[in-house]
């Protein structure tokens, strides 16, 4: 049977790392941009997509480890898909079972997990060549990065759009909410606002870096 | 400029049987994965939607404690008995037993998608005394104060919906007006910032209202004969 070829990763810190900062999906890679500007219009509704993501880039990715040696490579991708919405369909009912409210706010975005370029990629690049546990590790350290930067969003957006932070006013009566942060171009705001600052961070630190070996700032 | 050619080994072809066979084991995995999430989360999600509307019931009846399941068939307003088919109302009752009045269900299309409420109608003072919205996509923030906002949730403390004389519909068309610009009981005050959501609002209750209020007005005898249960 024609698989994929397996390339083992052996276990250390940076599989899980990697996800947070290094390898982000959302600051880094610019993956699954569309739930990333639609629901972080409140700190809630990021922390419970996050949450949602990460539950089912886990379990697909776990599933499609342990069946990496039994699925050829020419069904591969329809095969991810089907796992892929298995468990996006065990997180709808879930999100359903545990609140209805919850279920409301997050709209359409948990059945569109499915088209979230984030888990098929994992599926795709990682999951089907690596080992059982360094996938499960990869995958939460991912699905870890991706909810880091969905709250974010939401926090600054919920903050600065709304005066609240989890429903809990923060500011007084006087507080004019800006309210064009809750609305989708504040979701381009606050994501551009925060890639500006990381790649600043970014830039500064490899400046750093020459500086410390020697190379002077403006070369190369 | 070097130019790195990689012969990849040949592979044998999958037969398609293997194929075949994946395909089947995976969906037969996932029918089966999916089958126990549904079954095992049904009854939660029936309790909780039922929760929902009943806390909506004796939100939208301030004061009520019991109330009765109704359907509004074609011959007009009847207990809910197994088998009764159409809309569904319920009837609040205060703790004396006396008849607080009739959530009724109404929608209309937001800004997003269709906006599904429920209205408290009291008969003895012929008005709207309650609102709730069930199910909205709305913009949070703005277009959901028409269920947030404590200054435009007063306008359905005692919104008018009287009865024209023959009995047909309502004497006035429940309407929304410019916020500051009300000047009439069944006007509703409108809400900056949630423009078309609050629209949508006084069109889904007038257009309800004009259905149902007179099938409560005429069968109060069968709201009467209901017996609440705690």
């Amino acid at each position: 049977m024609a698989n994929l070829p397996n390339t083992t990763e052996n276990l250390s810190l940076d599989t899980f790392v990697r996800g947070l900062w290094r390898e982000n999906p959302v600051f880094v890679m610019l993956l699954g941009m569309c739930p990333v500007l639609a629901v972080t219009n409140t700190t809630m509704n990021a922390l419970a997509m996050g949450l949602a993501t990460t539950f089912v880039l886990v379990c697909s990715s776990v599933l499609v480890s342990l069946l990496r040696n039994w699925i050829p490579k020419q069904v591969r991708i329809a095969s991810y898909i089907v796992i892929i919405a298995t468990f996006v369909t065990i997180v709808d009912y879930g999100i359903q079972a545990i609140s209805l409210e919850l279920y409301a706010a997050l709209g359409a975005f948990i059945q569109l997990i499915v088209a979230n370029c984030v888990i098929l990629g994992r599926a795709e690049a990682y999951a089907s060549k690596q080992r059982l546990h360094t996938t499960l590790i990869n995958s939460l350290g991912m699905g870890a990065g991706f909810t880091i930067a969905l709250l974010s969003l939401g926090t600054v957006r919920e903050v600065l759009g709304n005066g609240t932070l989890l429903g809990i006013p923060l500011f007084g009566e006087n507080f004019q909410p800006w309210v064009v942060m809750i609305l989708p171009p504040g979701g381009f705001f606050v994501l551009g606002t925060w890639l500006l600052l990381f790649n600043w961070l970014r830039l500064r630190k490899e400046r750093k870096a020459l500086q410390h070996a020697g190379v002077p700032a403006n070369a190369g | 400029m070097n130019i790195k050619v990689e012969v990849q080994a040949q592979q044998p072809a999958t037969p398609s049987w293997a194929m075949l066979r994946t395909l089947a084991g995976i969906a037969l995995l996932s029918g089966l994965l999916v089958v126990l999430i549904y079954q095992y989360t049904k009854p939660i999600i029936a309790e909780n939607q039922r929760v929902l509307t009943e806390q909506a019931v004796f939100e939208v009846l301030p004061g009520a404690v019991t109330k009765v399941d109704l359907r509004l068939t074609d011959a007009g307003l009847s207990p809910a008995d197994a088998g009764t088919e159409g809309l569904r109302l319920f009837a609040g009752f205060n703790a004396d037993g006396t008849l607080r009045g009739v959530a009724f269900p109404a929608a209309a299309r937001g800004y997003q998608d269709i906006i599904e409420f429920l209205f408290g109608y009291d008969p003895a003072c012929a008005c709207i005394i309650g609102s709730k919205v069930l199910r909205s996509t709305e913009t949070p923030g703005l277009g959901d104060k028409i269920d947030t906002d404590p200054a435009f949730l007063q306008n359905f403390e005692a919104l008018d919906a009287r009865l024209n004389a023959a009995g047909t519909g309502l004497a006035n068309a429940i309407v929304l007006v410019k916020h500051g610009t009300k000047t009439e009981p069944w006007q509703i005050d409108g809400i900056s910032g949630a423009t078309i959501s609050g629209n949508a609002m006084a069109r889904a209750l007038n257009q309800s209202a004009q259905q149902i209020v007179p099938v409560i007005q005429r069968d109060r005898d069968v709201l009467s004969a209901a017996t609440p249960r705690p």
